[in-house]
């Protein structure tokens, strides 16, 4: 495999040009209504005119909740579903375009890893067919060792025992069938993997596990990455740039570190604030940022910007009535907010009802650090911890933000 | 006098010809009034059969339950089912984790809410409404008496665990057991509902029992923290002590394994090898033995008993070879 595979990287770029560009690619999915006649009332806007520039080498993750169309996004790159419009070009080459024989021969180049790693496998087929079927379809000799050498390469790859070839998935286990499902994807050494939701679906003791193998393989064979999740810790572990969706658009785009010390938009904001973190002692001083409401229906997005009607920092103006557009608000940071400038200096303030009083309570607490101290050796003395080292005061990026003053 | 003691509780599921699978072996904790307590652990460790066994919902067939469960000092375990069903819904109230297939499709929130009261309080008609509207008021649905008739394909995802709490809650329970209640949701949701039964146990004095995968969420939320692997407690300790000196491998393990939004990015991420199958039974060692980096000989042939640490008698330990307490600097960052 190796030697294929170096083969493989002398033919392509080099590291950092961009191996897939995404204009104004546009899904809608229509709503239909009438018997006889199918018309056409609507149209959910799944995905509403995201670029996206993926380099090669690189890993970019695409976030957002539920509904906001990162799946139909990656699922349109790779014409799994047709966009209704906008471009996708890939290593030069225009996708949307491309019909029938092209199309599957350029797909060959481009995989994808599901989220479910028990519905995405056939329970029918034997670990050695789910390996060997893509090689067959794409017409690929296996070389010398034949497709049982091959397939006994790619369980290696991925940290399975040889004697897997022969089993079926519901002889595994959770992250032993994600395992299987990403050897199948990298079975024709391809240059974009977009992965989605690759880790939810596994126990947390295994998500580890899988995460790590993704990274040794993108080392190992200079992958690039596409990851779509829901779990911003996840996705700023593994990505380079991160693309924060909402409702179809893309709100914020900037470098996984800088996008975590200092989130623009006041939706990336909330998002961050709303992760929870496994230490109590973090967890009481953070500053909490809760959003109202739900997402909105992606079939009738609010007009103007499309998360005022749950932005903490609201404006009167330009909010409810001007759309937005994604502009570099610093070197390789985008955000999409009219009032990104004020909200970062502190001159806007998020509205107080969305606000945790008890974690503005504390959040101005911290402003102060002989209070806060005096506030945590309060709570040790319940807990006989005194002696316990504490990274309390000198954990790394955590940022306490003065909510109330300013 | 603790509100709920469940006592060495043991489940076991029995099939006719195969082998038994011990689900939940010895499990023994206590929730105080209005305290908040924490069943931690991955899929299969026991976590969820523990909750459905204290409210006697597990099946009668194929099921031998042991041990004991007191809840203001009568034994839920030995009691009757009509006696069982006053209880429930008035005394313990329970919310699941997937919202949708917890409630009925076809009847409408209000009837589903006003259904509580009118078994537990024996309440009709306009009144229940009413009170049904503020059960729904209370826990953050806008517009709660239009509600009342919608069906719970009506609402979003939030909004029926909304309506799922807001009947849990609606005879003001004692004790509130939460199985995974944000695990099916968003996580800007997800603040959103843990926000809520932050408040509402402040300011009813109901207990909780919150049962999650999720550590972040234990950490902000909970007073005690039980981690549980594979059938059994392993470590027991308030949330501070817990998160800031994890003894147990496995809580050690599990910490070191997930990234952490308040550290940097280049964190290498310690996974536990293996997976959760590779056990050894409890009776003869421990559980966790083929996956522990801490493993000692003894591990594989004794079996490590729950046990207050020397230093502090508030942190219980199944450990032969605990981490040792400044492990917290490699293991907790």
């Amino acid at each position: 495999m190796t030697a294929s595979v170096a083969q493989r990287q002398s033919s392509s770029g080099a590291e950092g040009e961009t191996l897939l560009e995404v204009r104004d690619l546009t899904v809608h999915f229509p709503i239909k209504q009438g018997v006889l006649i199918d018309r056409q009332v609507g149209a959910v806007r799944a995905v509403d005119g995201v670029d996206l520039d993926v380099a090669r080498g690189q890993t970019f993750g695409l976030v957002g909740e539920s509904g906001c169309g990162k799946s139909t996004l990656g699922r349109a790159v790779l014409r799994l579903v047709e966009p209704t419009g906008g471009t996708v070009t890939f290593d030069g080459v225009d996708v949307s375009s491309l019909r029938g024989e092209d199309l599957r021969r350029m797909r060959r180049r481009m995989q994808m890893i599901f989220q479910d790693p028990m519905s995405s496998l056939d329970p029918r087929q034997s670990v050695e067919s789910v390996l060997t079927e893509p090689l067959r379809a794409h017409d690929i000799k296996p070389g010398d060792s034949g497709y049982s050498g091959r397939v006994r390469e790619l369980l290696d790859v991925v940290g399975l025992p040889a004697s897997a070839a022969s089993r079926y998935p519901h002889e595994f286990s959770g992250g032993q069938r994600q395992r299987i499902g990403i050897a199948r994807a990298i079975a024709l050494n391809p240059d974009l993997i977009i992965a989605d939701e690759p880790v939810s679906a596994l126990d947390v003791s295994i998500q580890a596990q899988v995460v790590n193998l993704l990274e040794e393989l993108q080392e190992r064979f200079g992958l690039t990455y596409l990851v779509i999740a829901h779990d911003l810790a996840v996705v700023r572990h593994i990505s380079e740039t991160i693309a924060v969706m909402y409702l179809g658009t893309i709100v914020e785009k900037s470098p996984s570190e800088s996008l975590y010390l200092e989130p623009l938009h006041p939706y990336t904001i909330a998002l961050m604030s709303a992760v929870p973190i496994p230490d109590p002692r973090v967890e009481e001083r953070r500053e909490r940022i809760l959003l109202v409401g739900d997402l909105p229906s992606p079939a009738n997005p609010p007009d103007g910007c499309r998360f005022h009607t749950r932005c903490p920092f609201r404006q009167p103006t330009r909010c409810h009535d001007e759309r937005p557009a994604l502009r570099e608000l610093r070197p390789d940071r985008l955000v999409a907010c009219h009032y990104a400038e004020e909200i970062q200096t502190g001159q806007i303030t998020p509205d107080e009802s969305s606000h945790d009083p008890h974690a503005t309570q504390l959040a101005l607490d911290s402003t102060a650090p002989s209070a806060a101290d005096q506030s945590a050796a309060d709570q040790s003395a319940t807990h006989p911890d005194e002696g316990s080292p504490s990274s309390f005061d000198t954990m790394p990026g955590t940022r306490y933000r003065d909510v109330g003053g300013e | 006098m603790a509100l709920l003691e469940v006592g060495e509780l043991g489940v076991v599921f029995t099939r006719k010809g195969r082998r038994d699978v011990v689900a939940v072996n010895g499990v023994s904790f206590s929730v105080e009034p209005g305290q908040t307590v924490g069943l931690v652990g991955e899929s299969g460790c026991g976590k969820s059969v523990t909750s459905l066994a204290i409210l006697g919902l597990l099946p009668k067939r194929g099921v031998r339950t042991s041990g004991t469960v007191h809840f203001d000092g009568r034994n839920l375990l030995a009691m009757s089912t009509s006696a069982l069903r006053d209880m429930r819904g008035r005394d313990i109230a329970m919310v699941f984790q997937d919202p949708m297939s917890s409630l009925n499709p076809v009847i409408p929130i209000g009837l589903q809410v006003t259904e509580v009261l009118s078994r537990h309080r024996g309440m009709k008609g306009e009144p229940a409404r009413k009170e049904a509207a503020e059960a729904l008021e209370r826990v953050g649905i806008p517009d709660p008496t239009r509600r009342l008739k919608d069906y719970p394909h009506q609402l979003s995802g939030g909004m029926r665990q909304r309506a799922l709490i807001a009947m849990a809650l609606a005879c003001q329970p004692r004790l509130l057991i939460a199985d995974e209640p944000t695990t099916a949701l968003d996580v800007t949701i997800q603040a959103q509902i843990l926000e809520l039964l932050r408040e509402l146990v402040e300011e009813s004095g109901t207990a909780l029992i919150m049962i999650t995968h999720d550590l972040g969420v234990v950490a902000g939320l909970c007073d005690t923290v039980n981690v549980m692997y594979a059938g059994r407690i392993v470590e027991s300790a308030s949330r501070y002590e817990l998160f800031g000196v994890p003894r147990h491998p496995y809580t050690g393990g599990l910490l070191a394994s997930i990234p952490r939004l308040d550290q940097p990015r280049d964190v290498p991420l310690n996974p536990i090898p293996g997976s959760p199958s590779d056990t050894l039974p409890w009776d003869s060692a421990c559980a966790f033995a083929p996956r522990c980096a801490n493993r000692v000989d003894v591990c594989t042939t004794e079996s490590p008993q729950l046990e207050p640490d020397d230093a502090r008698p508030d942190h219980l330990l199944r450990c032969f070879n605990p981490l040792p307490v400044p492990a917290y600097e490699e293991v907790g960052r």
